[in-house]
């Protein structure tokens, strides 16, 4: 079957996409956009995570052909441009919260998504969010800091606007 | 395989009288795991996700149940149990807020936990303890049904839906008192419940709900424990007195929640462990509501 | 159906399978930042199953169901005849060699005669989509006549009575029955009657540790590009490049330099990826197709298709004077090393030799032995061999103070070996051993606060979100553990590293470019090379190179050991490239200086102050050298003593944690995890710190949920939703303490990182355990059955 639909703000069409087929072999294999990673096919590592519609989901779980005519945003869609850098995503990197990095696309989205609803979340709403996101590197810490760290700097950036 | 993709209800009920064997699918989160790990290779998938009132909920009235009744989309996300009805549906909310992690939580629906029917999805336990009088709404062309909850669960896996049924709400009575549910999960995120408790006190008619999940073929009820307690909440006028159940009856009360389970022994826990964790979850949700109870009781006093 | 990407990415265009070129100041001591870091955030970093190939195949492996099998009959006729199959392969495929193997060359490629283990590949499979090829594989039909599993110790070590997992005539080691290896270590008087006697007091326990998995999230995965001379391209994750090569040419039937690798993307691995997975399955499908082939697992598949820890059952006895000094431990350590042999061997020298912990103990007596089973297969993981003995012995310590009456921190101070203690191996701690400072230091942390039961968010407790306990039945614990962990290879293997350093000037500025063959597998390595290659050279432009086998052998990326040998080999080659320019400066400009270095891209002399920048003096010059570096020479441990230098350097890790446990429901919240670790020299403090707490949640997930659960050696939990590992709701703060002790044998005086947290974090976590509940809890991980007694 053919499915169309918007990725990273751009119409994207897949052809002769199998019926079975999930969201994240669509994009990793059809459409040239493999951040979204493949790491339990089951819902249980969050590696995978886009925004659908403005929510995020573990784009293994999503049929291929339920995306027709709707909205996904991945890993490669969070940067402004061709230099910059999501705050989110130059924080994971200055804290050290990348070492293999497979974890990474979907804990990017996954604290996009976070900071978009509360932009200052406590501790326990940091681990709450990223509950469904596994990483085997890091221990998680540097992870913590990296979501402190890109909330302060997005409410600095947010006060200097307002002033 | 095919991918029906009907635009309306009418629609999905037609596609599923024609082809009876078609599984549906809606946020995915069991049928994908089926699918990407090559258990099942269904002849069509359903794909419920462009029928939009099956994410919207309502209250009203309804033939056949006492008071106000939350009338649940099937598909209507766990996120946005927990977000909009933590009130009315509180039992429901807080399972809601065990499954799975966020992301999941984003599509996961208690259509999808019914559908299934496994004795390990998170919803049965509080769908059981709100009431007798929940039910599923089933629908096809036929015309619609309801189906009690008590008469939904018939196996592991299975439920009492006929082929062409597809599941168009659940209808759930505002809760009339507190209510809790507790899991147990070998990490404390992210777990399929080991086992699992649901529990509410109903002031309204002096009852109390239960409902176990993940210790037997099916979901089930704790039909004796309901007794005892509603017998003993009654007999020591403890509705009215918000007196203390006092520790023999709250000990009772988890034995004869543990006795109502048959579980088994798997990767996921051994049956004593099961038959242990439900005995302490009864005694801690009941003594949770208890305390919620008499606090509301003294408040409108006050 | 096909899998066709519409866009024009081809393999080549994958930027880290390109150069990498980084700015920036620091060198040694300094964090910057990863030169793949931007890479990895903006989801461009390609990773081995992202790789993808024009008119390129998907392939597959068929696996045994069983545990133990004769294999009567494969027919692939019908699996053939789909469409969309372009090749289905069996053992009679195989051109070349049958067997491979780490150390023991006795795995078969695909299975013939026999499987040995549940998941064993069979056949395999290329077709134009997963789920052709998957469809293929179920019309495989294979004729199976079933064994009875050997799986128990007691069934391994009677084949008389239960047969063999390999038949005496296929041994291609130095097996015995069904032993794949064994080591003794005897010092002292050894252990027996009259040693007992010198003893007061005497603790024996038996102890039993889980199959852990690795569960890195990146699955087994590559790209087997058949190329036109007849050799194979392959982009693979793994730990070792060249020792992958060296096993899958011979199967495939080609000389070393027609199998050419590069290292793709790789997402974790600890262990895991030292073992083949679909390498060789992907290039033999290559072979035959002639057309690229892309393996991709299944986190199922993944299961089944990587070594696991060694589950282990351990028998200690420590004897101990009045006073805590210790007298004597006997020991016996059994690992199941499963269907083929993997790292076995070595885990048996790991086992036996750091048994005794890092304590000093006059009389030890210890056997320590691998077995072959029909189980599925074990090798690396972290920490390997030490791991499991480190449990027991400090759960004997914990037993031994509470006999005592003693602080279990001090019983450890009063034992702890220090520069120039003994061995049992007869080994002489030469260099900074500070494990009673160690101790001391997360011992003198600040407790966290106690739980506060007044303002309580159930996310902090046992159980968190699933609502178990709103403060009943939690009672606090804490514990003290401390492990000993040798860095790189032993008994004897000269585990040399290569690096080419190449100088030149590119756009006016002096730039270093490093290549090796190091595999990144998320540690840093790329990193630190970067740093050393600024520090040696005093350039801010460095540039990695692609690992691949155009250079020599960097080694495996495990056994704690790629900064001290590769980082070293970057040394050495960044300082022959350094004296080679100043030789360049001396025979131009006739200098006399001897003590010239590399200072903000000029040529500076102590005495006469800046000479030349490194522009001018190359010019359009290169400077390309390779240097090996091999660390000073081991030996092999004696097989009935278990003497000699047989490690090269030390390591050591404590941890204390603090643990929240519901004791009636017998769930754990760990609540805060310290960790102190003498590093040498931390080369890159915040690589250092990710290293320590990324090992120690390891030790987190041993110690409370991690377990591969077998049935007559069948898994049963080949999932991530059945296999657990720790989430961040789980994992607690870990503060760190670093201390730098520099070994004077090791480039920059720098100690391997990462793997000596991961021994003593599960061993302090279940004392914590033991602390709330006063349970004895001899086995891991601790469940809620053992909490609870159900």
């Amino acid at each position: 079957m053919r499915v169309t639909f918007n990725a990273n703000g751009r119409p994207v069409e897949a052809d002769d996409v199998w019926e079975g087929e999930s969201l994240l072999f669509m994009l990793r294999e059809r459409l040239g956009l493999p951040g979204s990673k493949n790491a339990c096919e089951q819902g249980e590592c969050g590696s995978c995570t886009v925004y659908l519609d403005g929510a995020p989901v573990c784009s293994c779980l999503v049929a291929a052909g339920q995306v027709q005519d709707r909205e996904v945003r991945t890993v490669e869609g969070l940067a402004d441009d061709e230099s910059g850098l999501d705050p989110v995503q130059q924080a994971f990197i200055d804290a050290g919260a990348v070492q293999c990095g497979f974890c990474t696309p979907g804990l990017l989205v996954q604290t996009h998504d976070l900071l978009e609803r509360e932009p200052q979340p406590s501790d326990s709403d940091i681990r709450e969010a990223l509950s469904g996101n596994l990483c085997r590197c890091t221990g998680y810490e540097k992870i913590m800091d990296a979501v402190r760290l890109a909330s302060a700097r997005k409410c600095s950036d947010a006060s200097e606007v307002s002033q | 395989m095919e991918f029906l993709r009907p635009a309306t209800w009418d629609e999905a009920l037609a596609a599923k009288a024609e082809n009876p064997s078609a599984l549906p699918i809606s946020g995915g989160t069991d049928v994908m795991v089926e699918l990407n790990f090559d258990r099942h290779r269904p002849g069509a998938l359903l794909d419920l996700n462009r029928i939009t009132e099956l994410t919207t909920w309502e209250s009203g009235t309804y033939e056949g149940q006492e008071g106000e009744v939350i009338r649940l989309g099937s598909a209507v996300p766990y996120a946005r149990i927990t977000k909009e009805l933590s009130g009315p549906l509180q039992g429901l909310s807080i399972a809601g807020n065990t499954v799975g992690s966020p992301q999941i939580r984003n599509r996961g629906s208690v259509g999808g936990n019914l559908g299934g029917a496994s004795p390990a999805g998170d919803a049965h336990p509080a769908l059981l303890a709100a009431g007798k009088d929940v039910f599923v709404e089933a629908e096809s062309v036929r015309g619609t049904r309801l189906i009690a909850i008590d008469d939904f669960y018939v196996g592991v896996k299975r439920n009492s839906l006929e082929p062409d049924e597809l599941i168009r709400a659940i209808r759930i009575p505002v809760a009339d008192g507190p209510q809790q549910f507790s899991k147990i999960g070998t990490r404390n995120a992210m777990v399929i419940a080991v086992c699992a408790f649901g529990f509410a006190l109903h002031p309204k008619n002096g009852t109390v709900g239960t409902g176990i999940g993940s210790a037997a073929p099916t979901p089930r009820r704790a039909a004796e424990a309901e007794q005892f307690l509603a017998d003993e909440l009654a007999s020591r006028g403890l509705w009215e007195s918000g007196g203390l159940i006092g520790p023999a009856a709250v000990q009772r009360f988890g034995e004869l929640v543990s006795a109502a389970a048959s579980p088994i022994d798997d990767v996921r826990g051994s049956a004593a462990y099961r038959r242990h964790a439900l005995a302490v979850m009864a005694r801690r949700t009941l003594t949770w509501t208890w305390n919620e109870y008499t606090q509301s009781l003294r408040s409108a006093a006050a | 159906m096909s899998a066709r990407n519409s866009s024009t990415r081809t393999i080549r265009g994958e930027k880290n399978l390109q150069e990498i070129t980084t700015a920036h100041p620091d060198g040694i001591g300094g964090s910057p930042l990863r030169p793949d870091g931007t890479l990895k955030v903006k989801g461009e970093f390609a990773y081995s199953s992202d790789l993808w190939h024009e008119d390129m195949l998907w392939g597959m492996a068929l696996r045994s169901p069983h545990s133990h099998a004769k294999i009567l009959s494969i027919d692939t006729t019908e699996a053939l005849t789909q469409p969309g199959v372009y090749a289905v392969l069996t053992h009679e495929d195989i051109p070349g060699s049958k067997y491979y193997g780490l150390e023991i060359q006795d795995q078969p490629a695909l299975a013939f005669g026999k499987v040995r283990y549940h998941g064993e590949a069979v056949a395999i499979v290329a077709a134009d989509h997963p789920e052709t090829a998957r469809r293929a594989l179920a019309k495989i039909k294979v004729e199976y006549e079933v064994l009875p599993p050997i799986t128990t110790e007691e069934q391994c070590l009677d084949p008389e009575t239960h047969g063999y997992v390999h038949e005496p005539h296929e041994y291609r080691g130095h097996a015995s029955g069904n032993i794949v290896h064994s080591q003794k270590v005897v010092s002292g008087l050894g252990v027996n009657e009259d040693v007992r006697a010198m003893a007061d007091v005497v603790v024996v326990g038996e102890y039993e540790v889980g199959m852990q998995d690795q569960a890195f999230l990146g699955p087994e995965s590559g790209l087997a590009v058949p190329a036109e001379d007849g050799g194979i391209d392959l982009y693979i994750a793994t730990q070792w490049l060249h020792v992958d090569r060296e096993q899958v040419a011979p199967v495939l039937g080609l000389p070393e330099n027609k199998v050419r690798l590069t290292l793709a993307g790789v997402g974790g691995a600890f262990g895991g990826r030292e073992d083949l997975s679909m390498q060789i399955h992907a290039c033999l499908l290559a072979q035959r197709t002639g057309k690229p082939v892309k393996i991709v697992y299944s986190r199922e598949e993944s299961f089944f298709g990587h070594v696991h820890r060694h589950p282990a059952k351990m028998r200690y006895e420590h004897g101990a004077t009045r006073d805590g000094k210790l007298v004597y431990m006997d020991a016996r350590i059994v690992l199941d090393g499963g269907a083929y042999a993997s790292a076995s061997p070595a885990v048996v020298g790991n086992a036996s030799s750091l048994s005794v912990g890092p304590y000093e103990i006059p009389n030890v007596n210890v056997l320590a032995i691998a077995l072959y089973s029909n189980n599925p297969s074990c090798g690396a993981m972290r920490g390997f061999g030490a791991v499991q003995a480190c449990f027991a012995y400090e759960t004997q310590l914990d037993r031994l103070a509470a006999k005592l009456g003693m602080d279990p921190v001090e019983l450890r101070q009063l034992n702890a070996v220090s520069q120039g203690s003994h061995l049992p191996t007869g080994q002489v701690i030469d260099a900074p051993a500070p494990v009673a400072e160690l101790l001391q230091k997360v011992k003198d942390l600040p407790l966290p606060p106690a739980l506060d039961t007044t303002h309580l968010d159930i996310r902090e407790l046992p159980g968190a979100l699933s609502n178990t306990s709103h403060g009943e039945g939690i009672v606090r614990g804490v514990g003290y553990a401390v492990g000993l962990k040798n860095v790189g290879f032993s008994e004897g293997f000269d585990d040399y590293s290569t690096a080419r350093v190449r100088l030149e000037v590119i756009g006016g500025e002096p730039v270093a470019m490093v290549h090796t063959a190091m595999a990144e597998v998320g540690q840093g390595g790329v990193t630190v090379h970067g740093q050393i290659a600024r520090t040696e050279l005093g350039v801010e432009r460095v540039t990695i190179h692609p690992a691949n086998t155009e250079v020599g052998s960097a080694g495996s990326t495990s056994a704690s050991r790629q900064t001290y040998m590769t980082g070293g080999a970057v040394k050495l080659a960044a300082e022959a490239v350094r004296n080679e320019l100043f030789n360049l400066g001396r025979s131009r400009y006739g200098w006399t200086y001897n003590d010239l270095s590399l200072i903000g891209g000029k040529v500076v002399s102590a005495s006469a102050g800046v000479l030349i920048s490194m522009v001018d003096l190359l010019g359009d010059q290169a400077i390309d050298l390779t240097r090996e570096h091999h660390h000073r020479p081991t030996v092999p441990f004696d097989k009935e003593t278990g003497q000699g230098f047989g490690h090269v350097q030390y390591t050591f890790c404590a941890h204390r944690a603090v643990v929240d446990v519901d004791v009636e429901l017998g769930l754990v919240k760990v609540v805060e995890l310290a960790a102190a670790q003498d590093v040498g020299k931390a080369l890159n403090p915040l690589s250092v710190i990710g290293q320590i707490q990324g090992g120690s949640t390891q030790g987190l997930g041993l110690a409370v949920m991690e377990e591969i659960i077998t049935r007559d050696g069948k898994v049963r939990n080949p999932s991530f939703t059945d296999y657990l590992i720790p989430t961040i709701l789980d994992t607690p703060p870990q503060p760190v303490e670093i201390l730098e002790l520099a070994d004077p044998n090791a480039p920059y005086g720098l100690r391997g990182v990462g793997e000596a947290p991961t021994l003593s974090s599960t061993p302090a976590i279940v004392s914590a355990i033991r602390a709330a509940t006063g349970l004895a809890l001899n086995r891991v991980p601790v469940r809620p059955e053992h909490i609870t007694g159900t």
